[in-house]
């Protein structure tokens, strides 16, 4: 079941490398943090109708972590709603895909840039699809340096006293942030037991294993609480040179940086046209 | 006026089951009306505005229009980013409600005092400002917002405001300045937003000479937007004469002010501003008190 997840993943890595290389831009280590559950959900988990990307039905996906777009781009044009030509025009004057995740692209829910947004929003859907008695299930992914962020901690309780089992937040937990680790800039810890005592239903994955992620992600059973999912990554991850540095979080690759990344990810694959 | 907006929002939630009321732990003895109709379309955020307005962009996303409830500058500066980015930005149908508008909760102090929240609001391109002056003005603007859901801040006073406004335009625009009183021999028109309408009233009301040569006029809907349209009523006017119970930076007086600049500058010295003075900022005091400190009873100098 995840073969195909594993290649979707590697498609999206080597997209939102290419992107981020030829619009000189910023965040890959962020996108390559989460390729793996931005795959598993547009892969296996989201409702969505890549023909109609509005359907009312859908489920709903907010990036709170609008920086990292690239992945969720790459992600749009594995599933058909982005093209090839489209993806090329990331960063570009005029283009729609800008640098932090836009809800004029189509398939993205809601724009965000500045942290501690997507999950209050998220929150609100999940609010108007019980009220409506909607089926549709909310995904917010967001960063673990975005929980210094003290609106995450409202929504998290508002949802708990709402009893809002149908929003899953999932927490991208690479231990790094914008300037050193996050032991080092606030620390987090104990962060599950911290969820729980919030009201929430926790699970603790590793990030980059699609069982796990596929598993947790499945589970619509009504337990009458917000589920958050601690996703276990590594920042930069599937590029041994960017994993765990906090300078990919700002760095664009060289061209020699970009060919090996893509040989790493492809393996003895790769056809790589740089 | 708090009164005449529940009245006119239960109303229409009768029609209309997409509207939601939020509101910040505040609302006692006003929303009860909406909240014992409507138990399931009310919903109380707690003490974080910042979720407030996060909830409110969420549920405005999927097709209700919002009204988030707080008093003074409670509902916008806590929140400010949420409702540039969530609300602003996308487009939301959120109505943001504030009650205590100016200093009308002076004794409680400046945490209470709503005397940047223009400027804040304005500097926002799709937010709609509504800012009635009467109990009239206050159904219209709300009649205004149900039909044309959109970002929007309804900024009111307290309770109590008597009824001046007493033919509001029927087809009510934003931009649109309202004739409250019409001078037989006016050399100008005091051009009001708010319900420092009351105030103004009662001192051209109250004064022969000033009756004779002073109209007063209202502008309860006005916007980044709606800039432009100023020209048109500013040029019916050899003087206006703006009042705000606001201060004067970024204010409704600097609004004008800008519009002309941008669209008609040989109309610029025809405006003069009348904002709260920076005086009012250390002291406490009741609202009527505070602005006569803040110089909106002396209408005439400069």
């Amino acid at each position: 079941m995840s073969y195909s997840t594993i290649q979707f993943a590697k498609q999206v890595r080597i997209s939102a490398l290419e992107m981020v290389y030829q619009a000189k831009a910023s965040h890959i280590a962020s996108a390559l943090s989460i390729a793996d559950i931005v795959s598993v959900l547009y892969e296996n988990i989201l409702n969505i109708e890549p023909s109609n990307p509005r359907a009312p039905e859908r489920d709903r996906f907010i990036l709170s972590k609008g920086h990292a777009c690239v992945a969720v781009y790459a992600a749009l044009k594995q599933i058909g709603i982005l093209t090839k030509d489209q993806l090329e025009t990331y960063g570009e004057d005029f283009s729609w895909l800008m640098n932090h995740i836009s809800h004029k692209v189509p398939g993205v829910e809601f724009s965000t840039g500045s942290l501690g947004h997507g999950l209050p929003v998220g929150v609100g859907k999940a609010l108007a699809a019980k009220q409506g008695r909607h089926s549709w299930h909310v995904f917010v992914l967001l960063s673990d340096g975005e929980m210094d962020e003290g609106s995450n901690w409202e929504a998290l309780m508002f949802a708990a006293h709402h009893k809002l089992s149908n929003i899953t937040a999932i927490i991208d937990y690479n231990k790094l942030q914008s300037l050193t680790s996050i032991a080092e800039t606030l620390g987090l810890e104990p962060l599950a037991d911290k969820l729980r005592a919030f009201g929430a239903h926790v699970y603790e994955v590793d990030g980059h294993d699609h069982q796990q992620l596929i598993k947790v992600l499945s589970e619509k059973d009504s337990i009458g609480k917000p589920r958050v999912v601690v996703a276990h990554t590594t920042k930069g991850k599937g590029v041994s040179f960017m994993e765990n540095e906090v300078k990919w979080h700002y760095k664009n690759p060289s061209h020699e940086e970009l060919k090996r990344a893509i040989l790493e990810i492809e393996g003895n694959d790769a056809q790589c046209i740089y | 006026m708090r009164n005449a907006f529940i009245k006119e929002l239960v109303a229409a939630a009768e029609e209309n089951n997409k509207i939601v009321l939020v509101v910040g732990d505040l609302g006692y003895g006003v929303v009860e009306p909406f909240s014992e109709r409507f138990p399931d379309r009310f919903f109380n955020s707690g003490v974080a505005e910042q979720n407030m307005m996060g909830i409110a962009s969420g549920l405005a996303s999927e097709g209700c229009h919002v009204f988030v409830y707080s008093i003074a500058n409670f509902p916008l500066f806590r929140c400010a980013e949420q409702i540039r980015n969530d609300v602003d930005y996308h487009g939301y149908a959120v109505t943001i409600v504030s009650v205590g508008g100016g200093v009308a909760y002076g004794n409680l102090g400046y945490s209470h005092h709503a005397v940047q929240d223009y400027s804040l609001v304005r500097s926002l391109p799709n937010m709609l400002i509504a800012s009635p002056g009467d109990p009239n003005e206050t159904t219209a603007c709300i009649r205004y917002l149900l039909n044309n859901p959109q970002p929007s801040y309804l900024r009111l006073g307290k309770a109590g405001e008597p009824i001046i406004n007493q033919l509001v335009s029927s087809n009510f625009q934003p931009g649109e300045w309202q004739e409250i009183y019409e001078a037989p021999n006016p050399i100008g028109t005091l051009l009001t937003t708010g319900a420092i309408l009351e105030t103004v009233n009662k001192i051209i009301s109250n004064n022969n000479d000033l009756k004779e040569k002073w109209s007063i006029s209202s502008l309860p809907l006005w916007s980044m937007k709606s800039k432009k349209v100023q020209i048109e009523h500013l040029k019916k006017y050899k003087k206006v004469i703006t009042v705000e119970d606001h201060q004067l930076d970024g204010g409704f007086g600097s609004w004008l002010m800008e519009a002309a600049m941008q669209y008609d500058k040989d109309l610029i010295s025809r405006i003069q501003i009348k904002a709260l003075k920076p005086e009012i900022y250390n002291v406490v005091a009741k609202q009527s008190t505070l602005n006569k400190i803040g110089g909106l009873e002396d209408l005439f100098s400069f």
